[in-house]
Formats: structure tokens, C-alpha cells, sequence
């Protein structure tokens, strides 16, 4: 068969990239997901451009909820202009004509986000969308996702208990790095994306929206503005952070801009040394650099 | 400053792309773009193959994926599949019946003759996989000779338009039970719904359909060998053209609006008892189909319809028999993603790996 329409960029795509259709499931699904905190919501995730695991579930949610006039902030692993963060928002920006982006966390309305919430804190302007790979915390002990749904259900997280507890029993520590099970306004456990234990207080009563994209998994879920989370934890046996401490105790401090309150990167130079730098580049240039790096934002990102 | 992460990632992609498409050109003067209509024709296997795992029958774009692709299976799927996002999905066929295909091949392993005959059409499976050393310096000349002779002495009246079904023939001798699907009920739509399991056979069976052959077949192969207990026999691969139809949008009458290539496999089982005492025990039956000449996919996936049916009914006793093992994993989209993506950057969540190991350790120390 043949079909002689041409294909031009501005007739293949529509705003968004997806079709009204998918938007208006996937806003329907996030509402869904506002009213049952921490509850996955499962949804008929599209084909993105880019690889399944590089953060299409977000990026769905992020096409579907921003309007030309929204700023957007993109970020992976802290920084605005690591490769993923830089192909995300290249790609928003040329499928939604007239949005802004930017690097300034305070200047975003929307954020999406790959394994760190920003270190400023967000306010109810604001929605940030988290990228992620593994929705449901019972997959360390159930494979079955049929069993899962319905220990949800009955908010049965006994057997999660029993790892944390086999953890102190082998370790006298829970080993569990990131992806720390998160307990939202009491009931459902939520796998709050491979954000380090460090950023998961801030998802407790938390100002801005925080929502979840699994796109592999065909799951939406969110922490709604003021809502409780909690790590799960032993009374006696309190949710530490990463820490990062010299062998004296001291806290490591940025080596950049100095900060001595932000997850930190480590590093070893060519000569063979340790060095440490703020994870999260916006909050290490603001201070460093103060209001400054706004122009490297848009100036960069527009070109 | 050496530094990583912070700066340099825009850069970086431009210039990867940039030298793609350098490679992608790389022979320079001696080369020449390859048409969309030379992929369609004479890398045809490849082209089924995009058309089926992409899910979405359009050979000009099917093509065009392979071509920016430069051939790689995997990624020119994705690409098709992708822009299949942007597309509203505004109607529904109804359900079409594959007898009336316009045939280029079917055979049937269960029966020597059988009405309207095996026609062999185009196969490698009979013929010696010996390099041909003619093709390497092929002249344009002999290229085009052989198409332009081939119709000289066959009669196109002589093929019939249709066939019937072998399957029919199982079913009115009472060896197979009668479909009891009249193809009134609605079908899932597994680009339209997520997945929650239990699903309904049809979720199965366009999971499998637009499936990755490779993966497709190793969970099938696992069944063959020992890991499950299919024992099919091919009642019937028939590849062809079928006529789709839609209702017109004012009258609701049914009109055809063009024609997929596509394959279709029924497979034979062994026989199970029926619901009730009473009831004959009958053949069981797999079946596959896809967009696309792909016969190793359609069997593979007739196989697994087979063994998923099995597993839902008495529970799964191995892999191939499990829903969501099976289900779950064999998109190529999906699967060739999330592996991709550990290539990313993981810096946060291995600082945090660091930090519990070297938490343990030095608690490991101090009891020492």
C-alpha cells in the first residue's frame, strides 16, 4: 500500500507529543491517584520516544499536566545537564511549543525529576514528577503482582517487616539504600523511585504535589500536598539518611560552594583524590554563584 | 576543572547524533541512500518483522524506522511504536474472518492433502542454507530479468480467492470443540487499558502479537523442550493479505478500506476431557497471528496461547505457562528499554549503596 501524505515535523506531532486521548487518561488516572495517597494506579502507558527505564511514565505525566504557560525544570541525579535531563527537556520543549524551562528549582512550576528531590524546598505552586522504575516496595517479596495487588489491598506489609527485621538480625542495619518503603497517611507502602533515604523526609507533609510515573509498569501514583509519609521502621531502630561524615565525624562539605547540608556526590580526581560536590547542581550554583546561574538557564537551554 | 555530570550533556548528545549519521552516510560518494521501497522489497523479513513487533501496520513509516535505524530490529520498532503514541485510536474493526485472506502460502502439518491444497509460496524452510556467492556482485541487469519474466506463463485465474479453514474440517468431525466465540464480544485493548491480572485471552494474544520474536520464541522453545507439555501439531500457517474493514462512519455499513499482510497460525494440542462427565474429551487449540510474513512468531505464539490457556485453567506449572512471566516480559519495547537504561547515570542511588555497605562494615569492625 502506499501513502503519499508527507510526514513534516508540525503535522506528525501534536502538542504533548500524545494525543488528547492519552492526556486526558492520564489526568484522569493522576486524580485518581491524588484521592487514594500512595495507591499505584494502573494506567495504559504509551510508547515514548526515548527507552522504557529513561523516565517515560514522568514524562507523561509531565506532557500531560504542563501548558505553554508553565516552567519546567528537568533533572537527573541532581544535575540539569546530565545527558537524560538534557534529552527530556529538549524533548518537552520541542513538542510543547511555548513552555519555559528552566534550571532555578524555584522558578519551575513543574518539575520532573530522576533519584533526587531538589534541596530547596517546594511550595503548593509547584508539582513535581518523579521517574520510576519499580512502583510496587512488595516486589522484594512478592514476584506476583496479582498477590501484590491485593496485599496492598489489606494493607498486609508483614512480610516487608520480616526483611527489615532479617536485615538487623544479619547486618544490625537495614541495608535498604534507596527506594526506602514509605508508609503514606497510613496505609498504602509506596516505593517513593530511587531517590536516596536522604530526600525521603521530604516527601512527608510536603507543600507540592509530588507524583509518581512508572511507564515500563503502567503505573501512576502521588503523595498529595500535606500528607503524612513515613519511612517504615522500627521504633527502636530509627530511619537514618546517607550520611557523610570524614573519619572524624565532621560533616563533608561541598567542595564547590561549601554546603555542608546537601547530598553530596563523591568523586576521585585524576591525582587520585576524594573529593565531594552537591548532587544537586541548581542549589550548589545558586549558592555559589547566587542569582547568576538563572542566566545560564534559559540562554543555554534555548540555543 | 575535569569535571563530570554538571555541565557538557547537551553538547554530548549533539555530537553523538552527528556522528551517527555520519556512519549512517559513511560511504560517502560511493554510496547512495537506500529507498524506503528497497527495504520494503528486498529486506522483507526485516520489514515483517518491524511492522508486527512496532504494532502498527504502516509499511512506508515501517520502513522509513528500519532505514534511520540502520537496521537495527530493536530500535526501528520502537520508533514505529512511539509514533503510534500520537495517533488517536478513532474506530474499531469488527471481527474479521481470515478465511477470506488472499493467500501467498499455507501449509498444514496435520493433514497430507487438504481442500484447496498445501501451496508451499515463498519459504526458505526446504531450501539449503548455502551462502550465494552470485549475489555479492549482483549486475542490476540480472536483478531485473527475473521479475520481469516471472508472470509470463502463469494464469492468476487459476489460484481461488479464498480457502477454507483446516481447523473446520477438526470441528465438524467433533475431534475439536466448536468455537463458542462468534466474535461479538469485546475485545481488551491492551494500548488502551493497562493490564490488571487475570487478563482475558484477547489482552494475551495482542501482547503476543506485537511481542519480540526472539522472545516470543524462547519462552515457546522452553515449552517444546520439556519445561511444559504443549505437543502442538500445525494445523494450519497461512500467510496472506486480509481485506480490513470498517463501518463507514454515516451508514455503519462495513467497507474495506485496504488490506495487512499478515500470518496466521492454528496449532493443534493433545485432547482434555470436557467440563462435565458426559462431555467428549476433544483437541484443544493454540492460536497465533501477526502482522507481517513472521511464521516462526505465529507458531511461537499459538504454542503459548495454548500452554497460557492451560495455565489459567489449572495454574501454571512453568514459566511458559504463567500469565504474567509470559506477558510481562516479551516486549521488545519494553525489555530492550529498561535494559538500555542502566547505561544512565546511576550516581545517587550507588552513593547510597556506598553508604549502607560502608555502614554495615564499619558495624561488622567495631563487633570484630
Amino acid at each position: 500500500m502506499r501513502n503519499d501524505t508527507p510526514y513534516t515535523p508540525s503535522t506528525a506531532y501534536p502538542f504533548g507529543f500524545l494525543d488528547a486521548y492519552a492526556k486526558r487518561e492520564i489526568r484522569r488516572s493522576i486524580l485518581k491517584a491524588v484521592a487514594l495517597p500512595g495507591y499505584q494506579v494502573p494506567y495504559a502507558s504509551r510508547e515514548m520516544p526515548m527507552g522504557r527505564g529513561f523516565g517515560t511514565g514522568a514524562l507523561q505525566l509531565t506532557l500531560s499536566v504542563v501548558g505553554p504557560d508553565d516552567t519546567l525544570k528537568v533533572i537527573d541525579q541532581g544535575s540539569d545537564d546530565s545527558v537524560n535531563a538534557v534529552n527530556l527537556r529538549r524533548f518537552i520543549r520541542k513538542t510543547c511549543p511555548g513552555i519555559q524551562t528552566t534550571t532555578l528549582t524555584e522558578a519551575a512550576t513543574v518539575l520532573q525529576s530522576r533519584h533526587r528531590i531538589p534541596e530547596k524546598p517546594l511550595t503548593e505552586e509547584q508539582i513535581c514528577i518523579l521517574q520510576v522504575p519499580y512502583p510496587d516496595p512488595l516486589v522484594y517479596v512478592e514476584p506476583t503482582e496479582e498477590k501484590r495487588r491485593t496485599m496492598h489491598g489489606e494493607a498486609d506489609y508483614a512480610r516487608l517487616w520480616v526483611k527489615l527485621y532479617e536485615d538487623m538480625r544479619e547486618f544490625d542495619e537495614i541495608t535498604i539504600s534507596h527506594r526506602y518503603p514509605t508508609r503514606i497517611n497510613g496505609h498504602y507502602v509506596l516505593d517513593p523511585s530511587p531517590i536516596p533515604r536522604y530526600d525521603v523526609p521530604k516527601l512527608n507533609r510536603s507543600r507540592a504535589l509530588i507524583l509518581f510515573g512508572a511507564g515500563r509498569e503502567k503505573k501512576i501514583y502521588a503523595v498529595p500536598p500535606f500528607t503524612k509519609a513515613e519511612p517504615l521502621t522500627f521504633e527502636d531502630v530509627p530511619f537514618r539518611t546517607e550520611t557523610f561524615v570524614d573519619a572524624d565525624g565532621n560533616r563533608l562539605a561541598c567542595r564547590r560552594c561549601g554546603a555542608t547540608d546537601s547530598f553530596l556526590d563523591e568523586f576521585t580526581t585524576d591525582t587520585g583524590e576524594k573529593v565531594f560536590q552537591c548532587s544537586d547542581s541548581d542549589y550548589c550554583l545558586s549558592r555559589s554563584q547566587g542569582p547568576a546561574s538563572a542566566i545560564y538557564t534559559e540562554a543555554r537551554h534555548d540555543a | 576543572m575535569a569535571y563530570v555530570a554538571i555541565q557538557g550533556g547537551q553538547r554530548a548528545i549533539e555530537e553523538a547524533a552527528r556522528l551517527s549519521e555520519y556512519l549512517r552516510t559513511e560511504q560517502g560518494i560511493e554510496g547512495r541512500p537506500v529507498s524506503l521501497d528497497d527495504i520494503k522489497y528486498q529486506l522483507r523479513g526485516l520489514h515483517s518483522r518491524i511492522l508486527s513487533e512496532g504494532g502498527l501496520y504502516h509499511p512506508d513509516l515501517a520502513a522509513l524506522a528500519i532505514k534511520q535505524s540502520m537496521g537495527d530490529p530493536l530500535e526501528a520498532s520502537f520508533a514505529l511504536r512511539a509514533y503510534r503514541s500520537t495517533r488517536p485510536r478513532r474506530m474499531e474493526t469488527a471481527a474479521h474472518d481470515t478465511s477470506r485472506m488472499r493467500l501467498v502460502r499455507r501449509i498444514s502439518a496435520a493433514f497430507k492433502d487438504i481442500p484447496g491444497g498445501q501451496m508451499l509460496g515463498a519459504t526458505p524452510d526446504y531450501s539449503l542454507r548455502l551462502l550465494r556467492f552470485d549475489l555479492m556482485d549482483e549486475s542490476p541487469e540480472a536483478f531485473q530479468e527475473i521479475a520481469g519474466t516471472w508472470m509470463e506463463n502463469l494464469n492468476a485465474d487459476d489460484v481461488p480467492d479464498t480457502f477454507p479453514k483446516v481447523l473446520d474440517l477438526l470441528m465438524e468431525e467433533g475431534l475439536l470443540a466448536s468455537s463458542d466465540n462468534d466474535g461479538s464480544e469485546e475485545a481488551f485493548d491492551i494500548t488502551r487499558q493497562p493490564m490488571i491480572f487475570p487478563v482475558p485471552r484477547s489482552a494475551a494474544l495482542q501482547s503476543m502479537a506485537r511481542g519480540e520474536t526472539g522472545s516470543l520464541l524462547m519462552i515457546a522453545y522452553s515449552n517444546m523442550r520439556g519445561y511444559g507439555d504443549v505437543h502442538p501439531t500445525v494445523g494450519e500457517v497461512r500467510v496472506g493479505y486480509l481485506p480490513v474493514e470498517l463501518p463507514h462512519p454515516v451508514t455503519g455499513t462495513p467497507v474495506e478500506i485496504g488490506e495487512v499482510l499478515m500470518t496466521e497460525c492454528e496449532v493443534v494440542a493433545m485432547y482434555e476431557g470436557g467440563d462435565d462427565a458426559q462431555a467428549q474429551p476433544r483437541f484443544t487449540v493454540g492460536y497465533g497471528a501477526c502482522f507481517g510474513h513472521n511464521e516462526v512468531k505465529a507458531i511461537a505464539m499459538a504454542i503459548l496461547d495454548r500452554a497460557l490457556q492451560k495455565g489459567m485453567q489449572d495454574g501454571a506449572a512453568n514459566p511458559s505457562e504463567d500469565p504474567e512471566f509470559v506477558l510481562l516480559h516479551i516486549d521488545g519495547i519494553d525489555s530492550m528499554g529498561f535494559c538500555t537504561h542502566y547505561k544512565m547515570p546511576h550516581y545517587v542511588t550507588f552513593q547510597s549503596d556506598m553508604d549502607r555497605l560502608r555502614t554495615t562494615q564499619s558495624k561488622k569492625e567495631r563487633d570484630l
